[in-house]
């Protein structure tokens, strides 16, 4: 569901199998807490093992860039897979200028 | 429109049922022989619909959450997803995009997702009784 490594001031989450309100809530808690110890400049999401996702995922991504950018860091949304494109074209999320 | 075949279930409004009711709706409409394609379309937009029953109808606390899949003639499927929680004052504003009053983590797209994946959305919803969200979309013939 998720792999977090810290390396020169990036947090990598890397998210796996299905992303809906519930999972995100699990895994936005995960994220929150080491971003709060850690102090990232850049939080990169990997979406390349994202097997299914609803609007959660783009919330998830939203509420990040919020609380990144209270910090002074970044976000970066790395390896969308084609099957995800459509919700993030629907979303608008790409005028964030997150997307990797 | 002449019902082939239809299922009903019934599940408590928890987020942990979220992936069992779009499971379950996808694994009925899977006789349609769907593409994968289609079949995303409708459990995402069965999250949708569910997830909004969950956080906005019940507001977290709970409550019951109904489902209908028939399979109509023609290959349509037609998914009525009910809760009887406390109702959508304007399902207009409700349905525009971005709009959401479930704090900083909702990206407000529920509707237009729904909207943009399936080919028909209807919303029914009285202020205190609960809201009714009827989506319907027709899986495309793949001949042999």
């Amino acid at each position: 569901m998720l792999e977090l490594e810290f390396e020169n001031s990036v947090l990598t989450a890397r998210l796996s199998g299905e992303l809906d309100h519930h999972s995100a809530a699990v895994i936005r808690k995960k994220i929150d807490s080491k971003t709060e110890v850690l102090k990232p400049k850049t939080l990169k999401l990997d979406y390349s093992n994202v097997q299914f996702m609803d609007s959660s995922g783009i919330g998830l991504i939203m509420g990040r860039y919020r609380q990144m950018s209270l910090m002074g860091g970044n976000v970066e949304v790395t390896n969308v897979p084609p099957h995800l494109k459509r919700m993030f074209s629907l979303s608008g999320i790409e005028t964030l200028g997150v997307i990797k | 429109m002449k019902c082939i075949n239809e299922t009903k279930f019934t599940f408590p409004a928890k987020s942990t049922n979220e992936a069992f009711a779009r499971s379950a709706v996808a694994a009925f409409v899977m006789q349609l022989d769907p593409t994968i394609t289609e079949l995303a379309d409708i459990k995402t937009s069965v999250s949708e619909a569910v997830t909004n029953s969950i956080v906005h109808g019940y507001k977290g606390g709970g409550g019951l959450i109904y489902i209908t899949v028939r399979i109509l003639n023609d290959n349509i499927v037609s998914i009525i997803i009910r809760d009887k929680g406390c109702g959508i004052e304007d399902i207009e504003k409700a349905m525009e995009p971005l709009f959401t009053t479930g704090g900083d983590e909702r990206a407000g797209l529920g509707f237009a997702v729904m909207q943009s994946f399936m080919d028909s959305i209807k919303v029914s919803s009285k202020v205190g009784k609960g809201t009714t969200v009827t989506l319907k979309k027709k899986i495309a013939k793949n001949d042999p």
